[in-house]
């Protein structure tokens, strides 16, 4: 995972005595009775790329529009290097956007697009030319200055605004799903390149994607967004290994979840008791939760084993039939029905050109080790 | 199948009538009568009727005389009557095409802007007039506008004033009917260009450091310029030759070409005078058209 570098190895967030450089203190944005943005504090520190992920609707397009200006918030504040920015229009943040149509002015040419905002600073007109072309050269685009908007490709754009939005020098630059509207191989490209854009510029990004593959690669952190809410904020590796719920579980990329009931409830160890699964979950962490709590065990399709032999001990082991295959070129995605009617999903790497084919209906052991289930109690 | 094929051997296809419909209609309804007048421009007058006499003529037993006459054109440039009612025309034309633009243009940003909803309706509130005529439109400003019209009432009555304004036969009063009557034809047009609009461009220009309303300067006003093209030219062109407006609300010295054609076609019965005043006002007019029609391609190529 490239994450965001010196941010990323800092780990400020990390650190009680750093200074926050945005400071969003118990935002709540309502439309009418519907709390588009509940009561949201988040700290985000300087050289960051934070990702707000959520699905559509969460929040996190409104969250990012009053860092930019565009919605006042009903309650709460939003500091941005110290300075409040209540009251504050959006042509006097020291905050850029760069917004997911990319919104460039379609009767102006690259360079005019680029110079804009410099333009209306009123900056010297010599400096424009040089930051502009400097800019431009810095997002590959020295030759085409005097295009207009409808002459680019969607690439071409997304670059275009990147710069338009990156020249002020922004404290802050907002990105509105940066590469929604690039296809894939494009957005893999890009997205490592946004990347050491900001380390050289050193600019903190905050993203908005629904896209969770696009989170994990940009975020040095990623703040999970659900009705409004950030519901977990963590590194990549943090949302992925360590999930606080279900619905960050599942949401960031796929998971089997068992509903179970907490049997056996010690420092170093729990047991679960899983109907859905029919078997006991071994897990070798203690957690917190009412003894007899209804809790979940969320097991990552690429940590559970499939075997045709028997595998050591009781724990953590089922069986059943394979029931579908897709085969990805890299890894095969299995869907193995249990008895007890439950489709649990795993992942294995085709790491052999000729292995010995698990085929469908064929009966396979499940297992993992005791330290893969992440436990969650909502 | 059979007369089909009998057809197509005759270079007749389904297509090829849906194609020709509308060029025939343009023959009859516009070139034919272009020519008959162009015809009648050139001819001499004559107290007959048709009251003019025929360009092409037999003299003797064989010979055949085309007598054109450029005479009705000289004359227009002659008498400085008509060289006036052209610049006069023109003048209130602009003038009307510039007031429509200044009412309208906030109208149509207003609509534009509006919620989906109440969209709809404000649309059809800008073309409800078209559902009654013109002319008794235009009638029902007399009385509005006259020395005991409603207008002078209300203003007597509230204490404004002690005497009525004299506003009908004026030239006031003749704006007010022009801008009035055309002011839709500005509308329609800009508000279809603005509706199109990304008003998140306006969101970006203040992102980068524009306050409203230098946004709207540098962003919405040149974004919309083939918009106000558009509604400016069915405003200016139509404006040119207005007679109806002039004629009823803008009183004896309100001197439009319009005005002179009727005059010269219905009271002096000088009809190729009053062609040839037709035919120089199209020549006038062709350049703004082509224009007009130059916007009109660039706005559906959607190359701004």
């Amino acid at each position: 995972m490239a994450n965001s570098g010196e941010a990323a190895k800092s780990a400020q967030w990390r650190d009680p005595t750093a200074r926050a450089y945005v400071q969003i203190e118990r935002v709540t944005k309502s439309f009418g009775d519907f709390k588009a943005v509940d009561d949201v504090s988040l700290k985000i520190y300087q050289g960051e790329i934070f990702c707000l992920l959520g699905a559509s609707g969460c929040g996190k397009t409104t969250l990012l529009r009053m860092l930019g200006g565009f919605e006042t918030p009903s309650s709460g504040r939003i500091l941005i290097d110290g300075e409040d920015m209540t009251g504050v229009p959006p042509y006097e943040r020291p905050v850029n956007m760069m917004f997911q149509s990319y919104a460039l002015f379609p009767h102006m040419n690259v360079e005019q697009n680029v110079a804009f905002g410099l333009k209306q600073d009123r900056v010297p007109k010599a400096e424009i030319a040089e930051r502009v072309a400097t800019m431009l050269e810095l997002v590959k685009l020295g030759g085409f200055a005097k295009r207009k908007p409808h002459q680019l490709s969607g690439g071409q754009k997304q670059r275009v605004a990147l710069a338009r939005s990156l020249v002020k020098r922004p404290k802050l630059l907002l990105l509105d799903e940066p590469l929604g509207a690039l296809d894939k191989k494009l957005r893999e490209h890009t997205q490592f390149e946004l990347i050491s854009l900001q380390d050289k510029l050193g600019v903190t990004f905050l993203v908005v994607t629904h896209d969770q593959e696009e989170a994990m690669t940009l975020a040095s952190r990623i703040g999970v967004m659900d009705h409004g809410e950030i519901v977990q904020a963590g590194t990549p590796s943090e949302i992925y290994e360590f999930p606080s719920s279900k619905f960050v579980a599942d949401f960031v990329g796929s998971v089997n979840i068992f509903e179970g009931k907490l049997i056996e409830d010690e420092p170093e160890h729990v047991r679960i008791g899983s109907d859905e699964l029919g078997a006991t979950i071994y897990v070798s962490h203690g957690i917190s939760a009412a003894p007899e709590a209804i809790v979940w065990a969320a097991v990552r399709p690429e940590k559970i084993f499939m075997s045709t032999a028997p595998p050591g001990g009781t724990d953590n082991v089922v069986r059943g039939a394979v029931q579908d295959i897709a085969y990805l070129g890299d890894l095969s995605i299995y869907l193995v029905k249990l008895p007890t009617g439950k489709v649990v999903r795993v992942t294995q790497p085709n790491t052999s050109r000729h292995a010995e084919a698990i085929t469908w209906d064929q009966q396979v052991y499940l297992s993992w080790d005791a330290s893969s289930p992440v436990v969650v109690t909502r | 199948m059979r007369a089909s094929a009998h057809l197509q051997r005759w270079g007749i296809t389904g297509r090829g009538l849906v194609v020709a419909l509308p060029y025939l209609w343009l023959l009859l309804f516009f070139v034919i009568p272009f020519v008959i007048v162009l015809k009648i421009s050139f001819s001499d007058i004559d107290l007959a009727i048709p009251p003019y006499k025929p360009l092409i003529e037999w003299i003797g037993k064989n010979s055949l005389a085309i007598k054109v006459d450029f005479n009705n054109y000289a004359f227009l440039f002659t008498d400085s009557l008509y060289i006036h009612a052209f610049l006069n025309s023109i003048k209130v034309a602009f003038i009307s095409t510039l007031l429509c633009l200044i009412i309208g243009y906030p109208v149509a940003y207003g609509i534009a802007r509006s919620a989906p909803k109440t969209r709809n309706l404000l649309l059809l509130l800008v073309v409800l007039p078209f559902w009654t005529s013109l002319l008794l439109r235009v009638y029902a400003w007399i009385g509005l506008l006259k020395a005991n019209g409603v207008i002078n009432n209300v203003l007597t009555w509230l204490g404004v004033i002690h005497e009525p304004l004299n506003m009908l036969y004026t030239p006031f009063a003749m704006y007010v009917g022009i801008v009035y009557s055309y002011l839709p034809f500005l509308i329609l047009p800009l508000y279809a260009n603005l509706e199109k609009m990304d008003w998140e461009l306006l969101e970006a220009a203040e992102d980068l450091g524009c306050r409203p309303w230098q946004a709207f300067y540098k962003i919405t006003l040149p974004l919309s310029r083939n918009g106000m093209l558009a509604g400016s030219m069915l405003v200016f062109i139509p404006a040119v030759g207005e007679f109806v407006i002039p004629a009823l609300l803008g009183g004896p010295n309100a001197l439009m070409i319009g005005r002179v054609l009727w005059d010269e076609f219905f009271s002096n019965r000088a009809w190729p005078v009053a062609s040839a005043v037709a035919i120089l006002l199209l020549i006038l007019l062709v350049p703004f058209m082509m224009w007009y029609q130059s916007v009109q391609a660039r706005e559906s190529a959607g190359a701004r």
